[in-house]
């Protein structure tokens, strides 16, 4: 029997350090790993002391990519913990703001880290050579995402105008109806690049996934709605730690999610699709059946159109909310006084929950923090992926094999640095 | 004659440095006409190589790995430049060097000796000499625009380093510190941001960095006539640009 080694040192075209290591004898696989070498930051150790209302700011710095996952997630537990109670308008204005970071990563991950796996080149600038069109209307939707952070966040990458509670400042008026046209070029604009994504030749491959997102009766859920999963499970977010254990492991300095069976689950956009494909919008949906995909989806390497399909909702989701826009009064709710307590707070970052819980002193600081970003839970699903995706492609040659191997991780839009800083805290030192 | 040929390479960090570049949709593909990109593995997985004529490095120093790795980075490139608080000051995870690591270690990890990180999260300016450093948490755009471009020109990039108040009076915003009493930073803080913060009504939170020749003192002693606690007044200082030495100083000041 021979041996054999497909190793990748470093991943490209996802955010943060991995690697991935899959050791074959003969026709057998021995040991599929996807690791994560990025160093730790130990955020939510030295969390621990710092007011509730710190919390937005310095988690956003987790992600560079999805800050408003951190900034959302946090918010809304500290929310929970003191009693603040958002307005509509603020809860609206907050959900605007993050279907702008869904339009920018999602955009930014396939037509720039995830298409060029199937046209065999490098990178979205080797795209542009024979596409320029293609890219430039990506770059733009990406852009649009953007605009939309800056002109309600204040910025693109870690925005300032974000608090517990709501918003510094009502965008003004005049500014969000500037962003109007934009936005219905832009939900065409995504309807195109999924169409032409459609074309792409995909791997065959499904996966026996259990799907994990928040479930919303009315709305395809971004910053509401109970967790629910395609095996039954409906549980408020309050209800994590009953059902959702973190496993450190020697290879990975990110902590791995189970179910508290010990089984893998999948969250992000296949999940989010298939439990609530019935609330997206009929355009939406038009454009998925174009696509020529059903209303659950279990081949990974599609989860490329399924993040073109929320594109559009989500530009359609925010000119919806923006359209007709007053500037919410108050920009902000404000907590009576600080108090002890435990918040949860689970919103749906472009790669799945992002779920956080925090418990306060009397005075409003932290005593212990917890954070589940998406990566760290999908990364067994992700080596899951992996073993599967080899033993159905021995037959592939060696340098055929490891990029298939790199693209079945790319699926999923890794986010490694997010993966990386979330660590159990194991003692109490309240 | 060839174009020069860029390197962007990642130490710890949040990525958002690197992912401003590619957030510069308008000027992207003309920039990536105008040099070799040799190595962006958050852009691409073409990797042709150094020596480099310019590496953009984001992130801080945080493993023994990474101390060596910046040393090999800057052996092999003409010109560095760090993007970025976490680069040029150590960022947040610099919070580690006001704690005990290995307690942090113990406190948040079920095996702490799978776990290899230094003491510190050190600027990478602390390992090898640096050419220039752009500030920001994160970066500014236009202003990484104008570094590359003037970069590629051959000239010293043109980055102001006066505070963010001067930024408030270009915009004509109203002072939040004086006419609100807002606890703010923006005396002490390179300007660059855009005049965010107080634009917003909020305070500047620092994530510049410190000024040239700051008077953190005398800020520090106005936060406290406005109310501020000793512990207020050091965390405002201890955050994203925390390890900078003059916000470093004030925080101790006031621990």
């Amino acid at each position: 029997m021979t041996e054999k080694i497909i190793q990748v040192d470093a991943l490209a075209r996802v955010e943060g350090e991995g690697a991935l290591y899959v050791k074959l004898n003969g026709d057998v696989l021995e040991k599929c790993e996807f690791r994560i070498f990025e160093p730790p930051r130990f955020f939510e150790a030295f969390l621990q002391g710092r007011d509730y209302h710190e919390a937005p700011d310095i988690t956003s710095r987790i992600c560079g990519i999805c800050p408003i996952a951190y900034i959302a997630s946090s918010s809304q537990a500290m929310e929970q913990a003191l009693g603040i109670e958002i307005t509509p308008e603020i809860h609206a204005l907050r959900r605007a703001l993050y279907c702008g970071e869904w339009i920018q990563s999602h955009t930014l991950h396939a037509a720039m880290l995830h298409a060029p796996d199937f046209l065999g080149l490098d990178s979205a600038m080797d795209i542009a050579r024979d596409a320029p069109d293609l890219v430039r209307k990506a770059l733009r939707l990406k852009k649009l995402g953007n605009t939309l952070m800056e002109v309600i966040g204040g910025r693109a990458v870690h925005p300032v105008n974000t608090r517990v509670g709501g918003f510094y400042t009502a965008p003004p008026r005049a500014a969000i109806e500037a962003l109007l046209p934009e936005l219905d070029w832009g939900a065409q604009a995504a309807r195109e690049l999924a169409l032409d994504f459609a074309r792409f030749d995909f791997p065959d491959d499904e996966g026996d996934y259990h799907f994990v997102s928040l479930t919303h009766p009315e709305v395809y859920p971004i910053i509401e709605g109970r967790i629910g999963s395609s095996r039954g499970l409906d549980i408020a977010p309050a209800e994590w730690e009953a059902h959702f254990v973190e496993e450190h492991v020697a290879r990975s300095n990110a902590l791995h999610g189970h179910m508290r069976d010990g089984s893998a689950y999948l969250t992000g956009p296949l999940a989010r699709y298939a439990l609530n494909f019935a609330r997206l919008s009929p355009t939406a949906q038009q454009t998925a059946r174009d696509c020529g995909l059903g209303e659950v989806v279990t081949n990974p390497f599609k989860s490329i159109l399924v993040r073109m399909v929320e594109v559009q909702y989500a530009v359609e989701e925010a000119a919806r909310i923006l359209r007709g826009y007053t500037p919410p009064a108050p920009a902000f709710v404000e907590a009576a006084a600080p108090r002890a307590g435990t918040g949860h707070g689970a919103t749906e970052a472009p790669r799945g929950l992002c779920y956080h819980s925090y418990r306060l002193d009397g005075e409003g600081r932290i005593v212990e923090a917890r954070i589940v970003p998406p990566t760290s839970q999908n990364q067994p699903q992700i080596e899951a992926d992996l073993a599967r995706v080899v033993q159905a492609n021995l037959a592939l040659n060696d340098g055929a094999l490891k990029l298939r191997c790199e693209q079945t991780i790319r699926n999923y839009d890794p986010c490694i640095s997010c993966a990386t800083h979330f660590l159990k805290l194991t003692v109490d030192r309240g | 004659m060839a174009n020069p040929k860029l390197a962007v390479w990642k130490f710890a960090s949040c990525d958002g440095c690197q992912l401003t570049l590619l957030d510069c949709e308008d000027e992207l593909l003309e920039i990536a006409g105008r040099v070799d990109i040799a190595e962006f593995l958050e852009a691409s997985s073409g990797r042709s190589g150094g020596p480099y004529d310019v590496s953009l490095v984001e992130g801080s120093v945080t493993t023994a790995h990474d101390a060596q790795r910046i040393q090999e980075i800057r052996a092999n490139s003409k010109v560095l430049i760090t993007i970025g608080a976490c680069a040029t000051a150590g960022g947040i995870q610099s919070l580690r060097n006001f704690a005990d690591v290995a307690e942090f270690t113990r406190q948040v990890y079920a095996h702490p000796d799978y776990i290899s990180t230094l003491a510190t999260a050190t600027p990478i300016s602390d390992h090898v000499k640096v050419d220039f450093e752009l500030r920001g948490c994160p970066i500014n755009k236009r202003q990484l625009i104008e570094l590359i471009s003037a970069t590629l020109a051959g000239r010293t990039p043109h980055v102001p380093k006066t505070s963010q108040c001067t930024e408030c009076k270009a915009h004509g915003t109203v002072c939040v510190l004086v006419a609100h009493g807002t606890p703010c930073l923006g005396p002490v803080t390179q300007a660059g941001c855009g005049n965010l913060c107080p634009s917003h009504g909020r305070g500047c939170y620092g994530c510049f960095g410190p000024k040239e020749a700051p008077n953190p003192e005398s800020l520090s002693a106005r936060l406290a006539e406005l109310g501020e606690t000793p512990r207020q007044i050091r965390d405002l200082y201890r955050s994203f640009n925390a390890a900078a030495p003059d916000f470093s100083r004030e925080s101790q000041r006031h621990d």
